[in-house]
């Protein structure tokens, strides 16, 4: 059975992108708590788009609002041209979606999973084949209590995925999975992609949104604090690079280059810190004075330090 | 087979892998029922002990407690293992897993009450073979008034195990909660003690508790071929309660 329902209107984003999802203002309030306020994204067609942020920042309602599980007290929220508060029905055989702890009954095996939700939410190719695909026929017979967590996870997202949705969410995917594991993940959620289907993932981890999201959005204490792709942010957010490198020369002139904000020397080791431009620069300088270093090292800032920048430490 | 049958098949399926669940709701009562035939025996009483008290209202103990065992049996299943399946379901996040998938409530609702149902009459049938089988209980006066009664109190037990899944924080309170429940109705509600020989206040809050009304609908086509009409009247208004608090007070997690 094939998903009916309206066309798919898609709506051009700023960047030129089809908008898979798109948020305007959206605020939920729980009695007195305000778990969202007036937050806003876009998520382009084919991208992976992370929903990053400490716990209890409003990720998992934010997108639950997304998905129609909850309604939202304000603001308009598209999904694939459908609003998800009046038309969740349409809506819910084009996504797909695994929420943040969820399981399965113990002694329910792989494939009796499969076949279950396949059935569930038809549409999808026949689940034998989404078995296949996901590597999980030799587990075919196990019961999910007996999988490892990697294990578990595959399964999870292959019946995310068994409907064969435009749209995926992920929420808090690797939470508890061994360093293995979490790669084997990541690996599954590329994957996704890869086929051409939108993820919209939420996480706390830093190395997991650096490594998969194309772009991102940091929500703090229920807002959107900061969003655009990885290096965006650091660029956007950070206070500079730092370069290293040795040399017994006397290098007083790189003070004097556009940029750069200090400059130490601890025996042999300087390190020249600044605006981002000044790598090339100071490679310029230091080439031209004829000081050739063979161990310069740039030090980026990673997402992690611009994310504990953006919520504060405690997050 | 569409996404109801399947999901209730599946949910069947699980219950056979527990084999610990499935014989202790299939093999308690029959054990209860044994030992309660054996001690007071299949005669009817005449009343002429020294306090001319009229015990089972003069029928047959056996006669009288294999037909109140099917509520027994039927209750032992659904106020315990049905709640604390429910809850676990919402502790353990496979009721987000279904609705991650979009499972409308009444489907899981409906998948379960079905499963219980299927599970809770194995379970009473099986109790009224072995008993027909191997003990001097008299039949049924009237069966099909009898299997009416089945049906009514089946369900109304089953959605009363589904509203205590929904009451329930956690699956250890479920638990605790059904069978704290269960054996309060199984010795002041009938099927414990004759209820004549039982203090005035425990008889008088037996009736008021849920079980009571089950038994007596069940007991008396059993025993007399007749048709407890205000007692069903209670048993249909307790299944819509229960059905409405299971309903509308449904909890994903």
């Amino acid at each position: 059975m094939l998903p009916t329902g309206p066309p798919i209107a898609a709506r051009r984003t700023v960047s030129g992108v089809d908008a898979v999802v798109s948020v305007e203002g959206l605020s939920k309030r729980y009695g007195e708590l305000t778990a969202v306020a007036e937050v806003s994204f876009e998520v382009g067609q084919g991208e992976i788009f992370g929903v990053l942020g400490p716990n209890g920042a409003g990720k998992t309602t934010s997108v639950e609002c997304v998905q129609g599980l909850r309604h939202a007290d304000a603001g308009r929220i598209r999904v694939l041209g459908l609003d998800p508060r009046t038309q969740v029905e349409q809506l819910r055989p084009l996504i797909g979606s695994q929420l943040q702890e969820s399981a399965l009954p113990h002694r329910l095996r792989v494939a009796e999973a499969l076949d279950l939700f396949a059935s569930l939410q038809p549409g999808g190719p026949p689940w034998r084949q989404v078995m296949q695909e996901w590597g999980l026929t030799p587990k075919a017979r196990a019961a999910f209590g007996s999988l490892s967590g990697g294990q578990r996870q595959r399964l999870l997202v292959a019946l995310a995925v068994v409907n064969a949705p435009q749209l995926v969410f992920l929420d808090e995917m690797t939470t508890g999975l061994d360093p293995a594991a979490r790669r084997a993940t990541w690996e599954l959620i590329e994957r996704l992609r890869d086929n051409g289907t939108t993820v919209v993932l939420v996480t706390h981890f830093m190395d997991e949104a650096e490594r998969l999201c194309d772009r991102l959005a940091v929500v703090q204490g229920g807002r959107v604090v900061a969003s655009g792709t990885p290096s965006q942010l650091v660029a956007a957010h950070s206070d500079g690079v730092t370069v290293r490198f040795s040399t017994s020369e006397p290098v007083g002139f790189l003070d004097r280059v556009p940029g750069v904000g200090s400059v130490q020397r601890r025996g042999d080791t300087v390190t020249v810190r600044g605006e981002p431009a000044i790598v090339a620069r100071v490679g310029r300088a230091l080439s031209e004075a004829g000081i050739e270093p063979d161990d310069m090292d740039v030090v980026r800032p990673t997402l992690e330090d611009v994310y504990l920048r953006l919520v504060g430490e405690e997050g | 087979m569409g996404a109801l049958g399947k999901l209730t098949a599946t949910e069947l399926r699980l219950f056979l892998r527990e084999p610990i669940t499935v014989v202790f709701t299939l093999a308690l009562p029959l054990m209860i029922l044994y030992i309660l035939g054996g001690v007071f025996g299949n005669e009817a009483d005449a009343g002429g002990g020294p306090d001319a008290m009229v015990v089972y209202r003069g029928f047959g103990a056996t006669n009288w407690y294999t037909s109140a065992y099917v509520a027994v049996a039927v209750a032992g299943f659904t106020l315990i293992s049905v709640p604390t399946h429910l809850v676990e379901y919402r502790e353990t996040g496979v009721l987000r897993r279904f609705r991650a998938s979009a499972v409308p409530r009444w489907m899981v609702l409906a998948s379960q009450f079905l499963n219980s149902l299927v599970i809770a009459s194995v379970g009473a049938a099986i109790l009224l073979v072995v008993a027909m089988l191997t003990t001097d209980v008299e039949p049924a006066v009237d069966w099909w008034r009898f299997a009416l009664a089945y049906a009514l109190g089946a369900v109304a037990l089953v959605c009363l195990g589904l509203a205590l899944g929904t009451l329930m924080p956690t699956a250890r309170a479920a638990q605790s909660a059904g069978l704290v429940l269960w054996f309060m109705l199984l010795l002041i509600c009938g099927g414990g003690p004759p209820p004549e020989v039982l203090p005035e206040a425990l008889r008088t809050l037996g009736q008021w508790l849920p079980l009571s009304p089950v038994i007596e609908m069940l007991q008396e086509p059993w025993l007399t071929g007749g048709w407890a009409w205000s007692p069903s009247l209670v048993v249909v208004a307790m299944t819509a309660v229960s059905a409405g608090i299971a309903w509308f007070l449904f909890r994903w997690e």
